[in-house]
């Protein structure tokens, strides 16, 4: 069994359904990365998925156990999550944010132990933020900002992760370092990873594990060679493409169809995704 | 290496580690020390003067019977009110603004300070009530807009800014509330209502200590025990839910500590205004630290009511002014001197 799965799930915000009887199995050690049209709920099924938004019914089970009723350190210890909206302290430095990752493993007597700072050095390090650690985070690029999160969210040491659209509002070499940097963290320590990713591309060339949404439904789950076609690009969001083999990788890569050609097909060349 | 420049990490035997901020340690002591001085020269002024090095051995039991009376009697207990009420405003206002993330989300702006003076008014106009049924509809006040202004704030948690801008509605109603009443008052009932309504220590006694004193004895080390979830949920709700603090559970604790702690200290003083809103920012500004820097708000609060209170009584000749009138005005300056400094930042 895996250790992080949802069961049957209805998701709303308020009286707003986003999703009903939803199941999603994340598999142990994958890179799984969702993907879907905007407001497809894949959002919200991470925050689901990281006890942020409580399920209205059925339940997300952490190792096994209802994660709403465990302990929320314990949580934090096991699972970690990089949310969209993160506010940095004004004037602190990377390495006091870096720090605070370290909260779950803290308490009143334990503040800050070695541990801690071999810790926080050492994910420092693997983000490649060691040099910058005096600097004050708001004086630092966006690619580097996100860097320092990242940091933080690995002193947590968590087994699994969560990255909620970890490329957003990023250069096209930053969202790639960004994600070089996430498969690095998958292959070489074995962490489970979930991201949201908008570009399918993205998603299609770095995923172990793909769970395509739409309208708070699976339409596909796989290894991305083997679900990713023209028909599910299509279904999911309403676009028709080619699929081709990306000439670095060999992962399928989406190429959406010309105007005209889109036009003759009787598509709309604008399509408003639901 | 530590956390930050000026943080230490002390750790002893058993795994046992204590975060120190040693610039924080240091701003702390030296506004103890202020806090201190300030207090002493306020007991020895007066009408019978005495000198410092009088106060300080009468303080220790060491003066003459009528130092001891003067001091003890007459004096401390007035110095020990604003100390109190000085700390548990800049205690509370770190609070709020910490959790408002919002340096505008005091206390003061909140409409706390009017929803106690409408209970105080209440007391007086309606009811000509004695210093303590007005002290109680003060608290009664507060406590009453603390609940409601967290209630109508309330939608799936309580958020920075539509707490804010709530606590100004609110604001705005009690003002009108009290607007209203002081038309209903009587000439005598109006001028109590308004010396009232400036904050003042003039005439408090022991009666006026000890229920502030345990008040702040039981809020302060609950309200310190949680410092460690609000420093986290300086980086969102997401990020610090994410990190394991139970974050609406913090965030109402210290929330009802904090409009207990200002509805107390504004029914022994009156609406001093203006001390929860400077008092965090001035410690912050201090300390240099991030985070909500509440031990050093407390003791900026109490060093700074005391001192105010000493200009209000001696920098404007034989008129003494209420305590109010001076933090009303260095506050108000801060105020502007923040609103320019911040838009010069682009952050406003």
């Amino acid at each position: 069994m895996n250790r992080l799965s949802a069961e049957n799930v209805t998701l709303a915000y308020d009286q707003r359904v986003i999703a009903e009887q939803l199941s999603v199995e994340i598999p142990d050690n994958s890179f799984t990365v969702i993907v879907g049209p905007n407001a497809c709920g894949k959002s919200t099924l991470l925050r689901a998925l990281s006890r942020m938004l409580k399920p209205s019914q059925g339940r997300v089970l952490l190792d096994g156990q209802v994660i709403q009723s465990m302990p929320a350190k314990k949580v934090a210890r096991t699972l970690g999550l990089l949310p969209q909206s993160s506010i940095a302290p004004d004037g602190i430095t990377v390495a006091d944010l870096v720090g605070r990752g370290r909260y779950p493993h803290q308490g009143i007597l334990r503040q800050w132990s070695a541990e801690d700072e071999r810790v926080v050095q050492e994910s420092m390090a693997q983000t490649g933020v060691a040099e910058l650690a005096d600097r004050y985070v708001d004086e630092l690029s966006g690619g580097q900002r996100q860097r320092v999160w990242i940091a933080m969210a690995l002193a947590q040491q968590t087994p699994l992760l969560l990255l909620d659209e970890p490329t957003t509002y990023l250069d096209i070499q930053h969202q790639i370092d960004v994600l070089d940097l996430c498969a690095e963290l998958h292959e070489e320590q074995g962490r489970t990873l979930v991201a949201v990713l908008h570009d399918l591309n993205h998603a299609a060339r770095y995923a172990t594990h793909l769970i395509a949404l739409k309208g708070g439904e699976v339409i596909a789950q796989g290894a991305p060679n083997d679900i990713v076609t023209a028909e599910l690009v299509e279904r999911v969001f309403g676009l028709g493409c080619q699929v081709i083999d990306d000439p670095e990788t060999g992962t399928p890569l989406v190429v959406p169809a010309a105007r005209k050609a889109r036009v003759r097909a009787g598509q709309p060349a604008v399509t408003e995704a639901s | 290496m530590a956390p930050r420049g000026g943080v230490r990490a002390l750790r002893g035997p058993g795994g046992a580690s204590v975060r120190l901020d040693v610039r924080a340690l240091v701003v702390v002591v030296l506004l103890m020390a202020a806090a201190f001085a300030a207090s002493v020269v306020l007991i020895g002024t007066g009408d019978f003067p005495i000198s410092s090095g009088d106060v300080v051995r009468t303080l220790f039991g060491e003066g003459t019977a009528g130092q001891e009376f003067i001091v003890n009697e007459l004096r401390l207990p007035r110095v020990l009110v604003g100390l109190l009420v000085g700390a548990s405003l800049g205690l509370g206002g770190a609070l709020f603004q910490a959790v408002s993330r919002n340096p505008l989300g005091s206390p003061d702006v909140l409409g706390l300070g009017q929803g106690a003076t409408a209970g105080a008014l209440v007391m007086i106009v309606l009811f000509s009530g004695s210093a303590a049924q007005v002290t109680i509809g003060a608290l009664v006040g507060g406590l009453v807009t603390g609940a409601l202004i967290y209630l109508l704030a309330w939608k799936q948690g309580v958020h920075g800014y539509r707490l804010v801008l709530v606590g100004i509605g609110v604001s705005a109603v009690a003002t009108a509330v009290n607007g209203y009443l002081l038309t209903k008052a009587d000439f005598v009932d109006a001028a109590r209502a308004v010396v009232w309504m400036t904050g003042t220590l003039d005439g408090r006694d022991w009666n006026q200590v000890w229920p502030l004193l345990w008040l702040c004895l039981l809020l302060v080390p609950l309200v310190l025990a949680n410092a460690r979830g609000l420093r986290m949920m300086e980086m969102g709700d997401d990020v610090s839910h994410a990190l394991g603090v139970p974050v609406e559970r913090v965030r109402m604790l210290l929330l009802v500590s904090a409009v207990l702690l200002t509805a107390a200290a504004t029914a022994a003083a009156g609406p001093v205004s203006f001390v929860a809103l400077t008092a965090p920012q001035l410690a912050r500004r201090l300390t240099r630290s991030p985070g909500p820097n509440l031990v050093p708000s407390l003791f900026m609060g109490a060093a700074l009511l005391v001192t105010a209170d000493w200009a209000a009584q001696r920098l404007f000749g034989d008129g003494q002014l209420p305590v109010g009138v001076v933090t009303g005005v260095l506050g108000g300056v801060y105020l502007l001197w923040l609103l320019v400094t911040e838009r010069k930042a682009g952050r406003i």
